[in-house]
């Protein structure tokens, strides 16, 4: 078994009263034990759709409606709603986009550490969840007395820490951690996310940090996937992806970056992102895409695999 | 200090209410004496020459002939030791003593019905918004929301007429059947529970829907919020996501409402009693009103006034058990 994740063909889509929207359109990803995937998008790319799908986690009208999520061997998709209660959390952890408003206000942080545990565990005795909360509290660098404290006794990096240490409670295979730092200032977000480097090596798991934030991308993860309109069209190394991207709207992307050297200047890709409900043909970005093939707008490119599961999705790339 | 600030609270309501009820009284031209034995002296008890003498007397009885000032200080210090007068159409009868003989009624009704109607309520509430509930649960809510469209008087009314009348199954009225005597036994107690059905389920069903509404709005708010979202992705089973993370949150804003259900409840009980003529409270005021018995239609209001006062005092006092965030706030 070469890789701890397998999604393959994962589709999700949100049925409204407008009509379908496809949040997810025939994914793929692999990752191995330990890898650190960067998963970044515009909003609605469908970034946090895919965490929700592999937590199983779409709620009506949100569907998933083809594909198969395998973690470590084990089909995810075809687990009853009980098994799967006992693999979130223990098997895979997913830290949420709100920390502010994650933990619940009226019982301690001890009590929300024990409950997760006391889910999994019933007959652990408490002695034992303690130790493992204590563990947690070290490995994100919070004094011990917090696990006496309430939420609104917490700082917002502080309350951002408490929920990776729940996430990290369980010791979790794949890490899947939702914009975690969108609502800190940048010191904290710093300090949040090499805390959450730090629990990542320690525990071994693989780590998929969702964001818009290329910078943090760049200094921290392993690989990153970009997604596009609920595609992901290119996943590489850190190193290609900034310095020599494949797919025409990752170029677009990195050169949109703001750098030191040309300031003043702020370019941003021409035009919009599509509306779900209403996908062009073909391929999704050849609207605004500055390198457009003739057969870009009749059919939709296949992927161009790389070595080690790397590809891009792009006609450009299609061997001919 | 928060515990002697809600008392000093209470105190100065329970100060302010019998102060006014003190006053409205005097503010009219009406002797409440002279009143009664005119009225009296209509009805050909006595001649009404020598009204005057008579009402001159009690009113020296009563202390009406000192100072205003002097009665003021008075009727505060009764009230203080919870001495309201006695009833001038019920004479040797202190208001306490009419007080206390219809207490034990009323508060066994409200009390029963108020609690049953807030735990039902927001339970039935609670799940209606609860995304994995029955489809009959918010069949239930539903209808509970439409009796409370139905007044109480009405709804007593209707079911005094099918169920006492129509089925006979239930008394019609009273507190207890007819001819039997008050005592501990089983079958009078068993006697007394039927009796208090029916008004029961006609106070119930008057605030059942307003919990259920009030806390459906709120729990659906509350699902939307990200602990709860959390809970699941913490794997934690849904009895424990309802109990601890939903329900616990949702319940805060109703038992604030809850203190200020209990005025209310008050108010709907009156009516209710007098329709199932129950010889509770509001049945006392209601007979007082009707007799002009003055100082007793004050009395049980301002005992009223106490009692409300005294129960949204512990109320808040329970309330940062509930929140911690109000628990600091206090600090």
């Amino acid at each position: 078994m070469k890789y701890l994740l397998d999604i393959t063909g994962l589709t999700v889509s949100y049925y409204t009263d407008i009509g379908r929207a496809i949040a997810l359109n025939q994914v793929d990803l692999k990752l191995k034990q330990g890898e650190k995937l960067g998963l970044v998008g515009e909003s609605g790319s469908g970034k946090s759709t895919m965490g929700l799908a592999m937590m199983r986690m779409i709620k009506p009208p949100g569907k998933v409606e083809g594909g198969s999520v395998v973690i470590g061997g084990v089909e995810m998709l075809q687990l009853s709603d009980k098994e799967m209660l006992k693999k979130r959390l223990s098997t895979i952890s997913y830290i949420p986009q709100g920390a502010m408003n994650s933990l619940n206000p009226v019982l301690k942080i001890k009590r929300q550490m024990i409950d997760a545990y006391k889910a999994h565990y019933p007959n652990h005795k408490l002695d034992q969840v303690l130790q493992l909360a204590h563990e947690a509290m070290t490995s994100v660098e919070l004094p011990e007395h917090v696990l006496e404290m309430h939420p609104h006794e917490l700082s917002g990096g502080m309350k951002q820490r408490v929920c990776i240490a729940i996430g990290i409670l369980l010791r979790p295979q794949i890490i899947i951690a939702d914009e975690p730092t969108s609502a800190l200032d940048v010191v904290t977000q710093r300090q949040v996310i090499e805390t959450l480097n730090r629990v990542q090596q320690k525990i071994g798991s693989a780590l998929i940090l969702i964001g818009h934030d290329m910078g943090l991308m760049a200094q921290s993860m392993d690989k990153v996937a970009v997604m596009y309109a609920g595609e992901i069209v290119e996943i590489n190394d850190v190193q290609t992806i900034f310095t020599n991207p494949k797919h025409p709207y990752t170029q677009a992307l990195i050169s949109s970056l703001p750098r030191l050297q040309n300031r003043g200047e702020f370019r941003g890709i021409p035009g919009m992102a599509p509306s779900l409900y209403r996908l062009p043909n073909g391929c999704r970005f050849h609207p605004r895409c500055n390198q457009q093939q003739p057969q870009c707008q009749t059919t939709s490119p296949h992927k161009s695999v790389f070595e080690d599961e790397k590809y891009v999705t792009c006609h450009l790339y299609e061997a001919s | 200090m928060f515990v002697l600030k809600r008392l000093l609270f209470v105190i100065l309501v329970v100060w302010s209410a019998s102060t006014i009820t003190f006053f409205i009284p005097r503010i009219s031209d009406i002797n409440p004496i002279r009143e009664r034995f005119a009225e009296l002296a209509r009805l050909g008890g006595f001649s009404a020459g020598e009204l005057e003498t008579i009402v001159a007397s009690y009113s020296k009885a009563f202390g009406l002939d000192k100072p205003l000032m002097q009665q003021y200080f008075d009727y505060i210090g009764g009230v203080m030791t919870l001495d309201f007068g006695v009833s001038l159409n019920k004479f040797p009868k202190t208001v306490l003593m009419l007080i206390a003989e219809s207490l034990p009624w009323t508060i066994g009704l409200i009390l029963v019905t108020t609690i049953l109607s807030f735990v039902i309520g927001n339970l039935v509430g609670a799940l209606a918004a609860w995304p994995l509930s029955p489809r009959w649960v918010r069949g239930i809510s539903t209808s509970f929301i439409l009796f409370q469209g139905v007044p109480p008087v009405l709804l007593a009314i209707l079911l005094i007429f099918f169920v006492a009348f129509k089925l006979n199954i239930l008394p019609i009225a009273g507190a207890y059947s007819i001819g039997t005597i008050p005592d501990f036994t089983f079958e009078f107690i068993l006697d007394v529970l039927r009796h208090q059905i029916l008004p029961g389920i006609a106070l119930i069903f008057g605030s059942l829907g307003t919990w259920v509404l009030s806390m459906r709005g709120m729990g659906i708010t509350i699902q939307g919020e990200d602990y709860v979202v959390f809970a699941e992705h913490k794997g934690l089973s849904s009895y424990t996501i309802f109990k601890d993370y939903y329900l616990r949150n949702a319940l805060l804003p109703q038992v604030t409402a809850f203190a200020l259900a209990l005025g209310n409840v008050i108010t709907s009980a009156i009516v209710v009693e007098t329709i199932f003529g129950l010889p509770g409270l509001g049945f006392v005021l209601i007979t007082a009103i009707r007799s002009n018995d003055f100082l007793v239609i004050y009395g049980i209001v301002l005992f009223i006034t106490i009692t409300v006062a005294v129960l949204m005092a512990l109320v808040e006092l329970l309330y940062p058990l509930l929140d911690p965030r109000v628990r600091q706030g206090q600090e």
